[in-house]
């Protein structure tokens, strides 16, 4: 069995843990989000969707992940 | 008499009305508001998804985007560096690189910061987006978002959400002579008059969101909408008469029964 490294990351703005660094993909799906419907900050750069599988989140990444809602 | 259309950015657009998204009781009415309006551009707010509760749906599964244009905002952002982060978020999840850029300066007013605004619209532009800012109706401030670059300009009427309608007529009517880009009145209309008057002063198009969503009925208020739009542009074109102190009379003098035109002997 592989040896798992916790971390911890900022995930909109709050604490979340991980058992192990995951791709945002991997993320997206764990969090049973969309990932067509969503956009994704990683450390202050915006993802291009086709980055989602090649991204991966370590130890005090901040990633925002934001979609549309009611505005004017 | 044919309606022409609107051109932003070289995309054109039949109707002049660009409407909201936000504060509707349900999705079901704003469906049937945005039917009734008319409008093709509507505006949505990028914010963070809620990672804790998975259950509230996504409200792209109430908007037909093969039918509607999206324009993402950045209400909310108090500074250029938020905006500039909302708006690429918000052409990641959208399917264009238009915003809808606002950043506000005043949390009880909503009054924008204009200097803040012509900072992300010059760093924006040179990304590529195509920028609609939310600005004052300050005609010197309008030429300075025109001239970094954005495609449309967007003053106030009043403040959002107000409902006052617009407030400063002669502002409107100097950035309409000023502007080589598209003029929309953005905030501020709380009725169908105050939309057409708008559309009077030659406006080329009118933004809002409270006006319908918050109307009793938000159906028949975009119905009102759309068609106070359309007459106002009509009267626009058309030319209206001069305003005049006194009486004109519309009825000829010639031919009255009982007056006599030949003096009397």
């Amino acid at each position: 069995m592989p040896h798992l490294t916790p971390l911890n990351i900022i995930l909109n703005g709050d604490s979340f843990d991980l058992d192990e660094p995951v791709t945002i993909a991997s993320l997206l799906a764990k969090l049973d989000i969309d990932a067509r419907r969503v956009a994704v900050e990683h450390n202050m750069v915006v993802l291009k969707r086709a980055s989602f599988d090649s991204t991966t989140v370590r130890e005090g990444d901040r990633v925002e992940i934001v979609n549309f809602v009611g505005g004017g | 008499m044919s309606l022409d259309s609107l051109v932003i950015a070289g995309k054109t657009f039949s109707s002049r009305l660009i409407v909201g998204t936000g504060k509707y009781s349900s999705h079901a009415v704003m469906v049937k508001a945005h039917e009734a309006s008319g409008a093709e551009m509507i505006t949505v707010a990028v914010r963070r998804v809620n990672i804790s509760d998975r259950t509230k749906e996504s409200m792209l599964d109430y908007i037909d985007t093969s039918k509607y244009f999206l324009l993402p905002n950045t209400a909310g952002c108090y500074s250029a560096e938020d905006a500039i982060r909302t708006a690429r978020l918000g052409r990641e999840a959208g399917l264009s690189n238009w915003v809808k850029l606002e950043v506000i300066g005043d949390e009880r007013t909503l009054f924008p910061d204009n200097e803040e605004l012509l900072k992300a619209t010059r760093v924006l532009v040179k990304e590529g987006f195509v920028v609609l800012p939310y600005t004052s109706d300050d005609q010197v401030v309008c030429r300075k978002l025109e001239d970094a670059g954005a495609a449309a300009v967007m003053p106030l009427g009043a403040p959002i959400g107000s409902g006052l309608g617009i407030q400063n007529v002669n502002n409107i009517r100097i950035i309409r002579e000023f502007s080589r880009v598209p003029l929309i009145v953005d905030a501020g209309v709380g009725t169908a008059s105050d939309a057409a008057l708008a559309m009077e002063l030659g406006a080329d198009g009118v933004l809002m969101n409270t006006a319908i969503a918050g109307a009793q009925d938000p159906v028949a208020m975009a119905e009102a909408m759309k068609l106070a739009v359309k007459a106002g542009r009509l009267a626009y074109l058309a030319g209206r008469i001069p305003r005049k102190l006194y009486a004109s009379a519309s009825s000829p003098i010639e031919g009255l029964v009982g007056r006599s035109l030949t003096p009397s002997p």
